[in-house]
């Protein structure tokens, strides 16, 4: 504790207030769903609480009216998991080929970047129309799949950049000096040097698909995922069901970036860890 | 396959490497003997650590052939040429124990985890880090750091080393202790070291050989004690320090004695056995800065007129213990350093802003080779700065 603070200037007080709102803003209309997520059985869309209960969750999971939410969560949760995986895959194998300047090098990383900057309604509405022309069938699993990698692949490329841009390559030529093939090198040396970094680029993968819409919307097909399913809900559910589908995607979120950070903590103390007997 | 042959003298012949437009090495020759202790010396850019990475195969040369043993070993893996390398800023794995870094190599030859651990331990007691085993490398010192790459490095048994500025990331203590150790372990092994440096004075203390390079070419290789004694030219002179080095044009020849004239007025002569060089060549002389005595000067003339000494103004006084080292400012604005021994320095009392006459007898006069080129005279003076 500092005892002897002369008086705060008055900026403080303008980035404090400001950072209140920012902060209100973001977690007020949240919690408010949350509370009213557990609304009593004859509680309607907005306060006062009459009682509590758990009966909105459970109407998620008998489906009595929700429509097709389990079906939905189900859908977002294997994409969401596709996404991620090839997410890791590609970008992690083109951060490490754009080490090496070849010819178009630049350019192709520029057209991979402008996806972030394309508006993503237009890119599903692209998909869709071109996945009709070929006479194709629009999916949840190809065309929206195809349609979330445009949206995660420049952020993985852009993660795998930051990270490989503190990575020393002398550890490369060291594996390689002491006798690493290629593939030793990558398995035993890179990857594992890597990993906070590409465990960052899953997460990044996973939580982007997880709760994409502009570009999912077009390209779903007939089956929705969670948040197609969630904003059809807003026009058709009037019960507290709707946020509690709020309550238990928000939980998911967590769990996600839970278990990424732990992940990381854990190969973070590996590292550090003190000398314990390892025999 | 790794070479069964211990051999490990290397024979760089007509190497060349260039990076781009920009050659890194140029058409450069080198033996470095079996068993011997090589530094390759020279300021940043130079050219020493590619010739150092086209040894160990981290760089393939443009042109040219490199031999370790006898055998060409261009295209060669490193194992496979029997050479290990001490990087720079010793790459340790950080996510494997110091235990698991030096067992490393025998991970990747199908070891058992009990033999390539016994074998790792050996070598760390080698290296006096046993202790420390199932540390991780960010939980070790440098000086600590630097023993478990030389360990790591050591366990693929090779006939040759390789090491990168070994000693550059050490703090000045840590870098005089390990420079003896480096020394120690390759008379102990018995193998070829070959150790790159842009310090002068850890260099002529490890090396049997000494090579200085200046843009990618060898200026001088020789032994420690006749790189510093006995430069062969203006800029390997200049380099190594502790040489004041002299050029004008020649004025007259008698008695195997050349009398050499600059532009100052300042004169001195030089031995010149059998050979008569024409009036008026250019003509490169050093002087050793412990070979130089310093008086007082009488009177104000800004030249000297007596071969073998100059006039000008105490420029700066450094003690060094046994030594001061005195720089003198000429008139033209070079600079010429005498090393004076403490007694005598302190019985004449010289300060700042003095006028003395700086005067050496002539057989301390060492010719340097001529260096009329005006483009590397120059660079003799920019490696000079970096003294």
């Amino acid at each position: 504790m500092r005892q002897t603070a002369g008086p705060r200037p008055w900026t403080f007080y303008v980035f404090a207030s400001f950072f209140a709102l920012f902060v209100l803003f973001l977690y007020g209309p949240m919690t408010v769903i949350y509370i009213l997520s557990f609304q009593g059985p004859t509680g309607g869309l907005t306060f006062p609480m009459r009682g509590f209960s758990l009966r909105w969750f459970h109407a998620l999971v008998a489906a009595e009216r929700v429509g097709d939410i389990d079906g939905a969560f189900g859908r977002s949760l294997v994409l969401a998991v596709i996404v991620a995986v090839l997410t890791v895959v590609l970008s992690v194998s083109a951060g490490l080929a754009f080490r090496r300047r070849f010819a178009g090098s630049g350019l192709l990383f520029y057209l991979a970047i402008a996806s972030l900057i394309m508006p993503g309604l237009f890119i599903g509405l692209g998909i869709a129309v071109g996945f009709q022309l070929l006479g194709l069938d629009i999916n949840w699993y190809s065309s929206a799949l195809g349609a979330q990698l445009t949206w995660t692949l420049p952020y993985g490329l852009l993660i795998m950049f930051a990270v490989l841009g503190r990575f020393n390559r002398a550890y490369e030529e060291a594996a390689t000096d002491l006798g690493a093939t290629s593939w030793q090198r990558l398995r035993e040396v890179v990857l594992p040097i890597l990993m906070p970094g590409i465990i960052g680029v899953a997460l990044f993968g996973f939580t982007l698909s997880y709760d994409e819409f502009p570009r999912t919307v077009l390209t779903a097909g007939t089956r929705n995922t969670l948040p197609l399913e969630i904003w059809a809900m807003t026009t058709n559910v009037t019960s507290p069901a709707l946020f509690a589908v709020g309550t238990v995607t928000t939980i998911i979120s967590f769990i996600a970036i839970g278990i990424a950070l732990i992940s990381i903590a854990i190969i973070q103390r590996r590292r550090t860890r003190g000398t314990g007997e390892r025999i | 396959m790794p070479s069964e042959n211990r051999n490990g003298e290397i024979r760089i012949v007509n190497v060349t490497k260039r990076f781009g437009d920009m050659a890194a090495v140029q058409d450069l020759s080198l033996t470095i003997p079996d068993k011997g202790y090589c530094c390759l010396l020279g300021p940043s850019g130079c050219g020493k650590t590619t010739i150092l990475r086209m040894i160990a195969g981290h760089e393939t040369p443009t042109t040219g052939e490199i031999r370790i043993g006898g055998e060409p070993v261009v295209g060669l893996s490193p194992v496979q040429r029997g050479t290990a390398m001490m990087f720079q800023s010793y790459a340790l794995f950080p996510h494997r124990s110091v235990l698991d870094n030096v067992a490393f190599s025998l991970k990747l030859r199908g070891a058992s985890k009990t033999d390539r651990h016994n074998q790792a331990r050996e070598l760390l007691t080698k290296v006096r880090m046993e202790r420390f085993a199932d540390r991780l490398p960010a939980q070790l010192s440098g000086g600590q750091q630097q023993r478990v790459a030389l360990a790591r490095a050591l366990i693929t048994n090779p006939r040759v080393l390789l090491l990168d500025e070994p000693l550059s990331a050490l703090d000045e203590y840590l870098r005089l202790r390990m420079r003896g150790e480096l020394r120690r372990v390759q008379k102990e092994l018995g193998i070829t070291f070959i150790h790159v440096t842009h310090t002068q004075l850890e260099a002529i203390a490890v090396a049997d050989l000494v090579v200085v390079m200046a843009q990618g070419r060898i200026e001088q290789a020789a032994n420690a004690q006749e790189i510093f004694t006995a430069p062969r030219n203006a800029y390997v002179a200049r380099f190594m320090g502790g040489q004041n080095v002299l050029s004008g044009t020649v004025d007259s020849v008698a008695d195997g004695h050349a009398v050499v004239v600059d532009e100052h007025g300042v004169s001195f002569s030089t031995a010149v056995q059998g050979e008569k060089p024409t009036l008026g060549s250019r003509l490169f002389g050093s002087i050793r800065r412990d070979r130089i005595s310093v008086s007082k000067a009488h009177g104000c003339a800004a030249t000297s007129d007596k071969v073998n000494s100059l006039v000008g103004e105490v420029h700066a006084i450094e003690y060094q213990g046994s030594y001061v080292k005195v720089t003198i400012e000429r008139p033209s604005g070079d600079e010429f350093v005498a090393n004076i021994v403490d007694n005598e320095f302190f019985r004449d009392g010289l300060d700042i802003g003095d006028r003395v006459v700086a005067h050496w007898s002539a057989h301390d006069v060492l010719r340097l080779e001529g260096t009329a080129d005006a483009k590397e005279a120059s660079m003799g003076d920019a490696a000079g700065v970096l003294i």
